[in-house]
């Protein structure tokens, strides 16, 4: 796309890197993001609009076959849609959610949030230096998520693979939450 | 670290990622325009603030953001229960027994 210099959006995380041998910081690409929040009589008609099922258990996220776009419980009757924006914007995904006609909230936070992916077998331990809740893979499972705590910063964290961490966070935290993880990284061993 | 039941969530999580939110089970008079100072002031401000079990509301603000209510002893920090906003109060001398802790 052709836009005068400077006005090019800039990723609050652009040019960041962190690696250690075991581990690797990165700045998830930019993503649609959605808060969505809905009664249980609601679900299926927003299920159908996303085309995915919107995850009733806790702590659970649910990613579509393509891999493209996944919804992440936050609370009883709140979630997180994640979309990598290739097959529209997020005003067509509200558009969608809206044309169901079930009372529902959805809400473009697209630009609010960014993302750091933890990647690496010392994923978990990196994460673990500032959240307190336990990350095993036994308390948590591949496609956990949670709203949690980061150090001194509320964080979503979504484990997408054994070794695979993606830290949802807001824009003017990321640099925080970068700093933060990178320095945990210096420590794990 | 404090771990505390949350009953949304169904699972125990650590204490940093809750708030306290005050005493719980306080119902709101009916006609409050109606209420005497007194009475408002009784209702609005004062509080038992009992020493022993006492029951509270809760709220997972860092975690999926609902209140619930939680039944703790405020001399041994232990939570006897925690359970759904809403719900009515459980009894407490089933819990204490239940818990096996003396009154």
């Amino acid at each position: 796309m052709d836009s005068p210099v400077g006005m090019e959006r800039i990723h609050p995380l652009q040019n960041r890197r962190g690696a250690s041998a075991h581990v690797g910081l990165t700045p998830a690409p930019p993503a649609i993001r959605i808060a969505l929040r809905a009664g249980g009589d609601a679900l299926s008609a927003l299920s159908m609009a996303i085309g995915l099922d919107l995850p009733r258990a806790p702590k659970t996220a649910v990613v579509n076959g393509d891999g493209d776009r996944s919804v992440l419980w936050l609370g009883p009757d709140e979630w997180l849609l994640i979309d990598d924006g290739e097959n529209g914007e997020a005003a067509d995904l509200l558009a969608r959610l809206a044309e169901t006609g079930v009372l529902h909230s959805a809400v473009d936070v697209s630009h609010r949030n960014t993302a750091i992916m933890v990647t690496g077998e010392a994923a978990a331990s990196v994460l673990a230096a500032g959240c307190p809740q336990d990350l095993s893979l036994k308390a948590f499972p591949v496609n956990a998520c949670s709203r949690t705590v980061l150090g001194k910063i509320e964080v979503v964290i979504w484990r997408m693979a054994d070794d695979m961490f993606r830290v949802e966070c807001w824009r003017s935290f990321s640099d925080y939450a970068f700093a933060f993880l990178s320095e945990a990284a210096k420590d794990v061993r | 670290m404090l771990l505390i039941h949350c009953p949304y969530c169904a699972e125990e999580r650590p204490e940093i990622e809750f708030r306290h939110a005050g005493e719980a089970h306080i119902a709101r008079p009916d006609a409050m325009a109606d209420l005497s100072e007194e009475a408002f002031q009784g209702y609005f401000f004062i509080r038992d603030n009992r020493k022993g079990e006492v029951f509270e509301r809760w709220r997972h603000i860092h975690g999926c953001g609902r209140f619930f209510n939680a039944v703790r002893n405020t001399i041994t920090d232990k939570f006897l229960a925690t359970y759904e906003a809403g719900k009515p109060k459980p009894d407490l001398d089933a819990l204490k027994a239940q818990k096996g802790t003396s009154a």
